[in-house]
């Protein structure tokens, strides 16, 4: 059974309740749904529009518009690794070369096995101790190809 | 014996090894019987020495750094515990010397969540003036102080608490934007996990000031110790009597709770933002109505930048005068200035405004990491222009970087040595304009992708001179046809990257002309 059919709808419906009072609540609901489900299944589409008594596509434009919020559940690792200017200018490509080639993945991509997911992201705010990188909660800096592809490793094995 | 040690819970500190290097401080100090007292403290700014570790001594704080976990036997071999074998007192290390911080006085000298050490270190005080003065006094203090919106479009702080002020509603709000994209920043993120309380008292001033009674902080969800750490300081502050339905005792109330963006470049546009608090997907709203007039849920709001509301305390606290005094032509008090990218002295470094780029890249930055000649220096973030070193005689300030054809946006400075090929930073700010764009106006939507592709044609020297002039018309177009900075502001860095390094593009003709 994979995650998309095990839903549990009744845990569902209580996160989206227990953020009901909020004004703005969609964002904050779409955060705790991923959090408790590590993705937004379909099925809260419609379950956010009616509590919010929104259209389904306007709840749908949302969860699409962000880059944070999945609609396919991630890796059992998700690595990160900055593309911005900062991170560019102290070797960051070569960074983000190697730790595609070490995963096999293009960025944007989960490993068949779900072992991990390798994204972009614009800005960790590390831009002093650049090149940057997230592993899961672990922040990494002044990363060189070697010590990237070693924390990877580390991370996988 | 007990010793204090500082070492840093910054994200930046903890991304170079400053947990592990507090865990060998603990063992080794066990091992030799002295009791050791460690803070968590956040950054001093000085990013290249992180983790930088602090020994207090009873002469000042003694630092050490960049510190790494396997030395600290030998640190404390070589005397670290008295405070010796080290750079020395902490405040006369000459990066930070060389400061004027206003802002960031605090931060990495308390722990952060010490009530009683933000009380220790003038904290309050602004509020505290705040709570006994009318409104408009408030304000009025502001806007002599000169302060103008940090997070880069340079508008006068208090003409638009005046604004509100002025505005009749049943609500109003405020909403601190601390979605600090832009590569190169992390002034605000330094200050959410170094000094929350402060924003939480630049919030209330603001809210003293327009009668507002509700607060939301908008942050990023790539700073999750930020948030965390706003989260305790929330909870502490209200437990204490700083927001409430009381502030201070004063009778009026205000309180604050955070929002969390979802890796959306283009929230840290002030519309953008409340259309994102609102529950909706990130798109720029057409300004009139502004948000000062019809914001939040449609009612008057105040939203500013974190370094715009955290300049506050103390413009209330010492005065506008003191802060006024400080500063160059319009541009008025400090810019807490982030150097990043290759630099050997990265790091914060608040000063007032009128120092020289040159100023900050070769004197304070200390040059370039790797050594060799720096090429082009980014100001302002991804939509900033790309500077040669023939420009480094410019100062520092809205005015002067407006006409030199650039902007200083958030304070983000980024160094590239001669090794960066400006054909591919053009293509980039185009790229991240694609990505980005929240898709309303059509030059930012589709001007950006036929960017990235005529850039491509020219990297591959494909009628390179067409090609030139049509990425000026485009970038001419997205200036004039969009509604926010995003679509608006790309060109900067795109025909910066043309006008001023023409031999990266020019090059690529000869090689086509060479096959």
């Amino acid at each position: 059974m994979t995650a998309r059919d095990s839903i549990d709808l009744e845990r569902l419906g209580a996160i989206i309740a227990a953020h009901g009072h909020m004004p703005g609540p969609t964002l904050p609901t779409l955060h705790a749904i991923q959090e408790a489900f590590g993705f937004i299944p379909e099925a809260a589409i419609q379950m956010i529009a009616d509590a919010e008594n929104r259209s389904r596509a306007e709840i749908h434009g949302v969860v699409t518009f962000y880059h944070d919020f999945r609609q396919a559940p991630a890796g059992r690792h998700v690595v990160k690794v900055c593309r911005a200017e900062a991170c560019q200018a102290m070797g960051g490509e070569a960074v983000a070369k190697r730790i595609s080639s070490r995963l096999g993945l293009d960025f944007g991509e989960t490993a068949a096995d779900g072992g991990v997911t390798l994204e972009n992201v614009y800005c960790l705010g590390l831009c002093a101790t650049a090149p940057s990188a997230m592993v899961d909660e672990r922040l990494c800096g002044r990363l060189t190809p070697d010590k990237a592809e070693r924390i990877v490793a580390e991370t996988l094995s | 014996m007990s010793v204090t040690f500082h070492v840093p819970q910054d994200a930046a500190a903890l991304a170079v090894g400053a947990d592990a290097v507090a865990e060998a401080i603990r063992i080794e100090a066990g091992k030799r019987g002295i009791a050791a007292r460690i803070i968590r403290n956040g950054s001093r700014g000085m990013l290249w020495l992180e983790p930088l570790v602090e020994v207090a001594t009873p002469e000042g704080r003694m630092a050490f750094g960049p510190v790494e976990a396997e030395d600290v036997p030998a640190l404390f071999d070589a005397g670290m515990a008295e405070g010796r074998g080290g750079l020395g007192p902490t405040e006369e290390i000459p990066f930070l010397k060389a400061q004027t911080r206003f802002t960031f006085a605090r931060c990495g000298v308390i722990a952060p969540l010490s009530l009683s050490d933000y009380a220790a270190m003038d904290g309050w005080k602004g509020l505290a003036r705040a709570i006994t003065l009318p409104p408009a006094e408030i304000v009025d203090e502001v806007t002599r102080s000169g302060l103008r919106g940090r997070g880069g479009a340079g508008f006068p702080t208090g003409i638009k608490w005046k604004t509100v002020l002025e505005a009749k509603a049943d609500r109003k709000y405020i909403v601190a934007n601390a979605d600090e994209g832009d590569s190169g920043t992390f002034a605000d993120r330094m200050l959410m996990e170094g000094d929350p309380f402060h924003l939480i008292e630049g919030m209330a001033i603001a809210g003293m000031a327009v009668g507002a009674t509700h607060g939301y902080l908008y942050t990023r969800s790539e700073y999750p110790h930020a948030i965390a750490v706003m989260e305790a300081a929330i909870g502490l502050a209200r437990d204490a009597g700083f927001l409430g339905p009381s502030v201070m005792g004063s009778g009026r109330a205000f309180d604050m709770e955070i929002r969390t963006g979802a890796g959306a470049y283009v929230c840290g546009e002030e519309t953008a933002l409340l259309e994102s608090i609102e529950g909706k997907r990130g798109q720029v709203r057409a300004k009139p109505p502004l948000p000062a007039h019809e914001g939040l849920f449609g009612r008057p709001t105040v939203i500013n930048n974190i370094l715009s509301l955290t300049a506050v305390p103390f413009i209330l606290d010492k005065g506008a005068a003191a802060y006024a005094e400080v500063g160059f032509g319009r541009s008025r008090g400090t810019m807490p200035i982030q150097l990043a990218g290759n630099l050997r002295h990265g790091g914060l470094f608040e000063v007032g405004f009128g120092i020289t780029l040159g100023e900050l890249v070769n004197e304070i930055g200390g040059g370039t990491m790797t050594g060799r000649p720096v090429k082009a220096v980014q100001v302002g973030g991804p939509l900033g222009a790309y500077f040669p070193p023939a420009l480094f005689d410019t100062p520092f300030d809205y005015e002067a970087f407006t006409k030199a054809g650039g902007l200083i946006g958030h304070g983000g400075v980024v160094v590239f040595d001669d090794t960066v090929d400006m054909v591919q930073q053009a293509r980039f700010a185009m790229d991240f304009c694609a990505v980005e764009s929240c898709g309303k106006c059509t030059p930012c939507r589709i001007g950006s992708t036929r960017g990235v592709e005529t850039i491509d044609k020219i990297a591959a020297g494909r009628d390179v001179a067409a090609n030139l002039q049509l990425v000026e018309d485009l970038c001419e177009t997205m200036k004039f046809g969009s509604l926010c900075a995003l679509g608006g502001f790309t060109p900067y860095p795109v025909l910066s990257a043309l006008h001023h390094f023409p031999d990266d593009f020019v090059a690529r003709q000869t090689a086509q002309a060479a096959e």
